[in-house]
Parts: structure tokens; C-alpha cells; sequence
């Protein structure tokens, strides 16, 4: 009796095949109502008509290895261009038997970067190791000591250029972002006075403007024969332009703090230092970093607004091999390349946010 | 607000006045350096543009090298400066850079009201039409509402409106800020007419798909005198630039060549030996060694060498000598006698 019961009772009706599996899949979810089918088929005949041929483009007609009047014979991708230029694209000036040095240089920079994102790791040899680290970068970039030869900062170019420019640039503007919102928080009249203008001022004009101003007019100022450096110019400007962006997603989340925070401190005894690093930054800075992260970013792909001033990033490397008549018309290929290095440059930012974003995360 | 720009203009008028003014002894200053600092193209093949090697290599290069080899005795002492055609001009005011080799045309403009002087010309350019074989133009007169493919900001598309519009023609601009998007755009059939200087447009030619399907039209409509420029004021560093390119052309004239220019020193021709200095004298006018040609014709070669290395018949270019022949074949190029 017990046995017939309990197979009646374990007896189910398999739901109708077209609500599971593959076509209870599509119609859940690309075919629920007349609007989504129609924009199911419409995606599908873009993706029928672009998809096949870009392969045929990029894989099955491609070149790989080849010389630049081979693929102007050849219909498809020409990849050629980029293990053929790929030094001058990746180093620019830098002399070629030389290489070694920004290659090492580079590496060094993204291993202490990859072994920095680990806050078990923040402690004081991590200081160290980065003294050690920039050092060293900086030896092998210039040279002159230790038998490497000088190299003049007017021959670097490429990747560490873009690299430089933005880590530097980064993480000079941002503390200085901080110092300014703090600023324009402040009670001081002047201070305040001097924080507004400024961010305000440097807001209010492009990237472009602030380069040009640093490499065009800026030099007119100073008297005959005293020249900054170029790479210094740029890289100035772009400090100070991120800077004031920073800024002011900082003081949104100044101002997104609770004034409980502020009165809770200042009955603790603290004073503004004290209330600023322990309670209040620490909350702040954590609530604005995904609009810190996409500042960033922009300013990561900003710097390739260098070429305007004839700084060879890794963009303008790029440009100045497509414009050899041997390599000219593969711009597409290049560009792809360029772009795929930018891509894993921003993705791993974005990424690293937010897991640092969940790591930090206190709240209830 | 326009009151403003006004001034704006003055005190940028004033500044860039008082920074061509006021110097002298460009010459000592480089000799102290140790090297030249040459402000050159960057992009533009054949005339200034790195190798694979990140190796400058082009017309304008060369005659920056051998200003160094005048000055040093040594090619290599100079160093390249990329500058965009926006940047070029403040470089040299400023003194960021000695002298400046990057394919510039010599204007009246230029050459007074911005603080500069230009030298030797080293490369007579004009500016030309590209057009695909089956449009039937036989002559720019007939491109009466074409579109046409230009680059921005340079001399080229004022030339061009000026051309159009003295022969009662209307046009489309098609304006693209790259070399080599140009060149694509117009393969694609953009546009139906491609406008650059003639030097250009023979390298845009010969990456066509197929270049045979292109002719440039007879017409030039515009006069490039390309030449190598220096700060206002300063006669020495001028002198020495000019006959540095000067050496060049005249080294041709004489049929002296990197390759016999040792056996040359032997030669019993007076011209030749004052030319190679192997009489003293014209060094010391210019204040340089007198070996100087004898260096720029050794390590650099003579005019013709270097524009048959660059951008001549045999390279990608495949630059006829045209203006650029010495006088004596028909061209422009003519040297004052070096005595």
C-alpha cells in the first residue's frame, strides 16, 4: 500500500517542451512579446550580415605575417603591420638595442600595480618597495648611472610613455583632487575663495586647452633658453586638470555625510584633522568610488590627447607608422590593436573598483 | 569679450615679438650643448619620419644632419624634435628647438610678422590635384562642383578656396585630419577629387589599390618653397644654416658626391679646394672648421644624394627631380659660388 502511494505521490507531469530547454529559453526571454520578437529578428539579421563577413575580414583572409605590399594585394585583415612596427608602436624613440629597459621598466610598474591591489599587502615594506620600484624605473627610463647609457626624456614614447603619464598623473591628482574639495568646504574665505576659482577655472576649459597652454604658450613666458620639459608640461596639465574633477566628486560625498558624522566626532574631542582623517574622509572617499574609477578612466584615455602636441603616446606611434606609404590604409587593424590595449588597461581598473568597493563595504 | 581677445592678441603679439628679437649666439649655445635640437615633421615620408628602428630618416633630416656636421664635424649631433604643424612655429620663438626643418613654406607672412627667417630653400613644392582616371578630368578647370578631399589648418585648403573661387568654381570640401585617412576616404570614392602638395600626392598614389587608375593633374595651384627656418636676429646661426643646404647643391654642381669626395680633396681645381677647404678661408667666415662641406658632402652626401635616397624615382615616393633639378638641368636649385 505504502509503495503505491508513494509512486503515485512521486509522479510528475514534465512541464510542456516549450517551456524548458533551449526553446523554453528563447521564448522566455528573446520572444515574450511581439515588440521583443521583432527586435530579436532585426539583431539577428545585423548580426547574420555583420558577423561573418568581419571574420572572413579579420581571420580567414587575413595576413599575419607579411610585408605591406603583400597585403595591399591581399582583400583582408593585414595584422602584418603590427609584429612588423610593434617596437616603435610599444617604445617610439627609444633606442632599439635599448629596449630591454622600457620593457623592464614596464613590467616592474605593472607587477607592483598587480601586487598592490591586495590591501593585506598595504603595509610599510610596500612603501618601500615602491621607493625601490620608481627608482629603479627611473634608472632604467633615463640611464647615465650603473653603465646604462643616458637617454634623453625627449626619446621616450609609446606604451611607458602612456603609462607613465597616466600613473603619474593619477596619483598625483588625486590626493590633490582631495586637498582642493577639502578646500572648498573650508570655512577659511580665502582658501575657499582660492579652491572655487580654481576648480571652477579649470573645469570651464577642454583638456586641449590646458595642453596647448602648456606647451604653446607657456614657454613664451619663460626667458630664452630655459626650457621645461615636454613630457613634465604634459603631464603637469593633466594633474591639474584631474585634479579639479576629482575634487568635486569628493566634495559630493563630503557633503553626502550625515552632519550626525561631524557632531558625533566633534563630541569625541577630535579635532578638524583628526575628525577629517578618522571619521569623515575615510566614509566619504569610500561612498564616491565608482565616479572616482570612471574619472580615471577618462583621464587614462585622455592622455592620448598628447598627440597634439607632438608627444609620441601610443597613439601617435600608431599614427606615425600608418602614415609610412608601405603600411598606409591598415589603420582599422592598428586602431583595433591600440584599442584592445586601452580596453585592458580601463577593464582591470574598473574591475579592481569594485571589488574594492565589496571589500569595503561596512555597511548593515 | 572682444575687447579682450584684442588685447589677448597684443600681449601674444608683443611676447612672441620680444622672444624673436632678443637673441644672439644660437651658435655658442648649441656648442655648449654639444648638439642641435632640430624641430622636424614626424609623419610625413621622405621628408621626416621614424624608421621600424625609431631611425629618423627624410629629406628634411638630412639637412638637419648636416647642419650638425658643419657645425660639429659629427652628423649625429643632433637631436629631433616631433612637432605638429600647430606647435612648430612657438618652438623655435621659444628656443626649445635651433632650427626648424619640417617641410614649412616660406611666406612673407611668416617670415616677418612671426619672428622667423627662413634659409635655403631645400625643396621647391606646389600644391597639385589627385583624381581617379574614369571621372574624364583632363584639367582642374573642369572640377566645377567636385568634392574635394583636403587636409585642415595648413595652407593647402586656403589655396584651395582661393583657386575655386578666382576661377568661378564651386566645390565641396571634404576635410580630413589625417594623412592616411585622406588617402582612404578618397579611395572610397568620398570624394572625387584629393588636393595636396604634389609630393604628398605622389605617395598617396602609389598606395592606392591600384595606382594606375590615378593621375595628377598638370595644374599647380599654389607655390611651396619649402626651406629650413631660424630665429629673426641672429645672422651667424642664419648664415650657417643657409650655406650648410648651400653646400649641398653646390657639392652636386661640382659633381662631388659622398663617395668621391675624398679623391676630390686632391683635386687641383682652385674652387674645389677652397670649396673643401682645403684652402682655408671659408670657414673661418662662417666661424666653423674649415672642413665643413668636406663633413656635410662625407657623411651626408650632396643634394642630389639625399633626395635620390628619399624620396627620388627609386623610393616609395618616386619623386621626379622636376623644380628640384640644379639649374643647369632645368630647375631651381643654384648655389652662389662659395669664395
Amino acid at each position: 500500500m505504502n509503495e503505491d502511494y508513494r509512486t503515485t505521490e512521486s509522479e510528475k507531469l514534465k512541464p510542456p517542451v516549450t517551456s524548458v530547454g533551449v526553446i523554453g529559453w528563447l521564448k522566455g526571454n528573446l520572444f515574450n512579446s511581439w515588440f521583443n520578437s521583432v527586435l530579436t529578428i532585426v539583431t539577428l539579421y545585423f548580426l547574420w550580415i555583420t558577423v561573418p563577413s568581419f571574420i572572413r575580414w579579420a581571420f580567414v583572409d587575413s595576413l599575419w605575417i607579411s610585408t605591406g605590399a603583400e597585403c595591399h594585394q591581399a582583400g583582408g585583415a593585414c595584422w602584418s603591420i603590427i609584429p612588423a612596427n610593434i617596437r616603435f608602436i610599444l617604445f617610439g624613440f627609444f633606442p632599439y638595442e635599448s629596449q630591454w629597459r622600457p620593457l623592464l621598466a614596464m613590467i616592474l610598474l605593472v607587477g607592483l600595480l598587480y601586487y598592490s591591489q591586495n590591501r593585506n599587502h598595504w603595509k610599510k615594506s610596500l612603501a618601500y618597495a615602491w621607493i625601490l620600484g620608481l627608482f629603479i624605473m627611473g634608472l632604467l627610463m633615463k640611464g647615465g648611472l650603473f653603465g646604462l647609457d643616458s637617454v634623453e626624456s625627449t626619446q621616450w614614447g609609446g606604451l611607458p610613455l602612456t603609462l607613465l603619464l597616466s600613473v603619474f598623473g593619477l596619483t598625483a591628482a588625486y590626493p590633490l583632487g582631495v586637498v582642493l574639495a577639502l578646500g572648498r568646504q573650508s570655512k577659511m574665505p580665502a582658501i575657499k575663495t582660492v579652491c572655487v576659482i580654481y576648480i571652477e577655472l579649470i573645469r570651464g576649459v577642454p583638456l586641449i586647452t590646458l595642453l596647448f597652454m602648456s606647451s604653446v604658450v607657456f614657454p613664451l613666458f619663460l626667458p630664452e633658453g630655459i626650457t621645461v620639459n615636454k613630457i613634465l608640461r604634459a603631464q603637469a596639465a593633466i594633474i591639474l586638470f584631474t585634479a579639479a574633477y576629482i575634487a568635486e566628486v569628493v566634495r559630493g560625498g563630503l557633503q553626502g555625510m550625515s552632519k550626525g558624522q561631524y557632531e558625533a566626532a566633534e563630541s569625541l574631542g577630535l579635532n578638524y584633522h583628526q575628525t577629517m582623517r578618522l571619521v569623515i574622509l575615510p566614509q566619504a572617499l569610500k561612498i564616491v568610488i565608482p565616479p572616482t574609477v570612471s574619472i580615471l578612466i577618462s583621464a587614462f584615455k585622455d592622455t592620448s590627447l598628447v598627440v597634439i602636441i607632438a608627444l609620441y603616446d601610443i597613439l601617435k606611434t600608431t599614427q606615425s607608422v600608418l602614415s609610412d606609404p608601405k603600411w598606409m590604409g591598415f589603420s582599422a587593424e592598428a586602431y583595433i590593436f591600440i584599442a584592445l590595449i586601452y580596453f585592458v588597461c580601463c577593464f582591470s581598473m574598473s574591475n579592481y573598483s569594485r571589488r574594492l568597493e565589496k571589500e569595503l563595504d561596512r555597511s548593515l | 569679450m572682444k575687447h579682450l581677445k584684442v588685447s589677448l592678441v597684443a600681449v601674444l603679439a608683443v611676447v612672441m615679438a620680444t622672444a624673436g628679437m632678443a637673441v644672439a649666439g644660437t651658435l655658442d649655445d648649441v656648442r655648449a650643448k654639444g648638439f642641435i635640437q632640430a624641430g622636424v615633421n614626424g609623419d610625413l615620408f621622405g621628408f621626416g619620419k621614424p624608421d621600424e628602428k625609431g631611425v629618423w630618416k627624410g629629406l628634411d633630416v638630412d639637412t638637419a644632419r648636416a647642419i650638425a656636421a658643419a657645425v660639429f664635424g659629427d652628423a649625429n649631433k643632433v637631436k629631433f624634435i616631433p612637432l605638429t604643424a600647430k606647435t612648430r612655429f612657438t618652438a623655435l620663438q621659444s628656443g626649445e628647438i635651433d632650427v626648424l626643418t619640417r617641410n614649412c613654406t616660406q611666406t612673407l607672412g611668416r617670415d616677418t610678422a612671426l619672428g622667423l627667417d627662413f634659409c635655403q630653400v631645400n625643396y621647391y613644392d606646389g600644391q597639385g590635384f589627385l583624381v581617379p582616371k574614369k571621372l574624364g578630368v583632363k584639367s582642374a578647370k573642369e572640377l566645377d562642383g567636385a568634392a574635394v578631399c583636403v587636409l585642415p589648418g595648413t595652407t593647402t585648403e586656403l589655396n584651395l578656396a582661393d583657386y575655386f573661387r578666382a576661377n568661378g568654381m564651386k566645390m565641396k570640401p571634404v576635410v580630413i585630419e589625417n594623412t592616411a585617412e585622406l588617402a582612404k576616404a578618397f579611395f572610397a570614392g568620398r570624394c572625387d577629387v584629393l588636393t595636396s602638395d604634389a609630393s604628398q600626392l605622389a605617395s598617396t598614389r602609389s598606395v592606392a589599390p591600384n595606382p594606375k587608375a590615378y593621375i595628377i593633374l598638370p595644374e599647380v595651384i599654389s607655390k611651396e618653397p619649402l626651406a629650413p627656418a631660424v630665429r629673426h636676429g641672429d645672422n651667424q646661426w642664419k648664415d650657417i644654416v643657409n650655406y650648410s643646404v648651400l653646400a649641398m647643391i653646390n657639392a652636386e654642381e661640382k659633381g662631388i658626391t659622398s663617395k668621391n669626395v675624398d679623391n676630390m680633396l686632391k683635386s687641383t681645381d682652385p674652387k674645389i679646394q677652397r670649396f673643401l677647404g682645403v684652402s682655408p678661408g671659408n670657414g673661418k667666415a662662417l666661424g666653423l672648421d674649415e672642413k665643413f662641406v668636406y663633413n656635410i658632402i662625407k657623411q651626408v652626401g650632396n643634394y642630389g644624394e639625399v633626395f635620390e635616397r628619399n624620396v627620388g624615382v627609386n623610393t616609395t615616393l618616386g619623386i621626379e627631380r622636376g623644380l628640384n633639378a640644379l639649374w643647369t638641368n632645368g630647375g631651381l636649385m643654384y648655389s652662389p659660388p662659395f669664395k
